[in-house]
């Protein structure tokens, strides 16, 4: 074994310096080379792959001379590359764990991160935003703005996914149609599966429940308006599974998703600009916080944990039926 | 609990590493499943109760269900190549 | 030198264990041919880089950042900053695996092929024809 590993590390060097050196003849060269190498021994390739690549290099080793040399230029450049590669991340992981090895050690209440910017959302985060939760208030008070964002990229996310994988329904192209009626996978599966159903039955009112009490819950449990979205949009996905595209229709269409994204978003930007012009400005914000621990306290966290919610349902949900059959 | 912690680290490294060496991807795609479910249970640990139902909900649920219906679009494309190959 | 380094490694041992996992994940999304399988490695980069983040907010023996009867002392209650970025970060890499698969099915609609390098042979071919 290792006798044979030894005989190919010094093939390979000597193919590299002739290639290097450019002494041999390159197109006798490629046939011997393509001859001698026995089957590479990493995990990462298949023996079907191995043939596609070898078929391919025969193919246009037929045609001509040039994309011989192409090919093997290929050939020598893939295993550059994952020499290289490796090297690359081995070097990495060394200089990351060097840095992890000077680090002040974990879990140590003196560390730098624990600065005085946390200590000012601990001690004064209760009294300034209503939040019994301090994650919350931090990300949807102080640091709104960054939320914000996260929920446009979220929608541009959809828009892509919507643009990559949409199939027109009205489109006169006789080829989409084709893509459309193929894209609809219902018939191949077991359809009003019993199970199934039985199981979403009492699933599904628990699932949404679950997850209206995480987002509505956002300023006092942990929880809010990303992993409530999430879980209701698990709650959907499942019903659209048991009961299938002709019930959901009647509750959940494209047109009602574009306005629920639509109202959610404008409605968190004019809210947190209003509270934003405000704060600015040193004026009363009017909002009341109410008494911390109450479900109505804590002034605009619950709105917009609720518009946040309904943004990352909305997108989960469209996420799914795009890629299972390119449209709601 | 800090042993609880480290034998829950180690199977994310073992976890990683297996999804790397799996040849079958439907495999590795419920492998990076578990290693999402192993994540949370490592947040709950680190007192982050947020990320952890977070995770839970995004990493394990909607990610793994994205992953396995491009998996299903992926198949039911290659099957129909094969037959129109066979065909001609 | 060397024992105390290893030593330090032990104590730090999110970070490590972070730092390996964002090891493994590099190296699937630099060697591995396969796209879901790069995109698998992306997504194990980014849960490696909220360890990190995560374990640095972590103080040994404090509770989660929830006020509990009245009491905001800072001595009471963990770091809430690296919670909150980690919580932007998890819903963003959603939004952008879903993206990246979603090229990754066109891609194969086109050249039926999940292999990269096939892919940018067939690209180049079509370029030149």
């Amino acid at each position: 074994m290792s006798r044979k590993k030894d005989n190919y590390e010094t093939s390979r060097w000597r193919k590299f310096k002739s290639w290097v050196d450019g002494e041999t003849d390159p197109l006798d060269h490629g046939m011997e080379a393509h001859e001698a190498i026995p089957p590479r021994e990493d995990i990462y390739d298949s023996p079907a792959h191995e043939k596609a690549v070898k078929e391919e290099l025969s193919r246009i080793y037929g045609e001509d001379r040039k994309a011989v040399l192409r090919a093997r230029g290929i050939r020598y450049f893939q295993r550059f590359y994952k020499v290289m590669s490796v090297v690359l991340c081995l070097g990495i992981i060394m200089v990351l764990l060097w840095t992890v090895a000077s680090l002040p050690i974990t879990g140590n209440a003196s560390n730098p991160d624990n600065n005085e910017v946390a200590a000012r959302y601990i001690e004064k985060g209760l009294q300034e935003t209503g939040a019994v939760n301090i994650v919350t208030g931090m990300i949807l008070d102080y640091r709104a703005f960054d939320t914000f964002g996260e929920s446009c990229v979220l929608f541009i996310g959809s828009c892509c996914v919507l643009v990559l994988l949409r199939l027109d329904g009205d489109s006169k192209n006789e080829s989409i149609r084709k893509m459309i009626a193929e894209s609809d996978d219902r018939h191949f599966e077991p359809k009003n599966d019993i199970i199934l159903q039985k199981c979403a039955c009492v699933l599904v009112p628990i699932i949404m429940i679950f997850g209206v009490y995480i987002v509505l819950n956002g300023h006092l449990s942990p929880g809010g308006g990303f992993s409530g979205g999430a879980v209701l949009g698990s709650g959907l996905i499942l019903y659209l599974n048991a009961f299938g595209y002709g019930k959901m229709g009647k509750m959940f269409t494209e047109k009602l998703y574009k306005r629920i994204t639509l109202c959610a978003l404008t409605f968190y930007c004019l809210a947190k600009s209003y509270s934003f012009f405000t704060g600015a400005n040193h004026l009363e914000s009017k909002i009341p916080l109410g008494t911390p621990g109450a479900i109505l306290s804590s002034g605009l966290i619950l709105p917009l944990n609720i518009c946040v919610g309904l943004v990352v349902a909305c997108t989960m949900y469209a996420f799914y039926t795009l890629f299972r059959k390119g449209g709601m | 609990m800090r042993l609880f912690e480290c034998i829950l680290l180690l199977s994310l490294i073992v976890c990683a590493m297996s999804v790397a060496f799996t040849k079958d991807l439907l495999t590795s795609i419920i492998i990076f499943m578990s290693y999402s479910l192993i994540m949370c249970i490592i947040w709950m640990i680190l007192q982050s109760p947020d990320l952890a139902i977070t995770e839970a909900a995004v990493g394990a649920g909607v990610t793994s269900i994205l992953f396995f219906l491009t998996l299903k679009k992926i198949r039911a494309i290659r099957k129909e190549d094969g037959s129109e190959q066979e065909e001609g | 030198m060397d024992v105390s380094l290893v030593e330090h490694l032990l104590l730090n041992i999110e970070e490590t264990v972070s730092i390996v996992l964002f090891g493994i994940g590099f190296t699937i999304l630099l060697l591995h041919r396969n796209l879901i399988k790069k995109i698998m490695g992306m997504n194990i980069m980014d849960t490696a880089t909220y360890l990190f983040l995560a374990s640095k907010g972590y103080i040994t023996g404090r509770a989660v950042p929830i006020v509990v009867d009245g009491i905001q002392d800072v001595s009471a209650y963990i770091n809430p900053v690296p919670s909150g970025l980690v919580l932007t970060g998890i819903v963003v890499s959603v939004s952008t695996t879903a993206l990246m698969l979603a090229l990754t099915i066109r891609l194969y609609e086109r050249y039926h092929s999940l292999d990269l390098d096939e892919i940018l042979i067939l690209a180049k071919e079509e370029e030149q024809t």
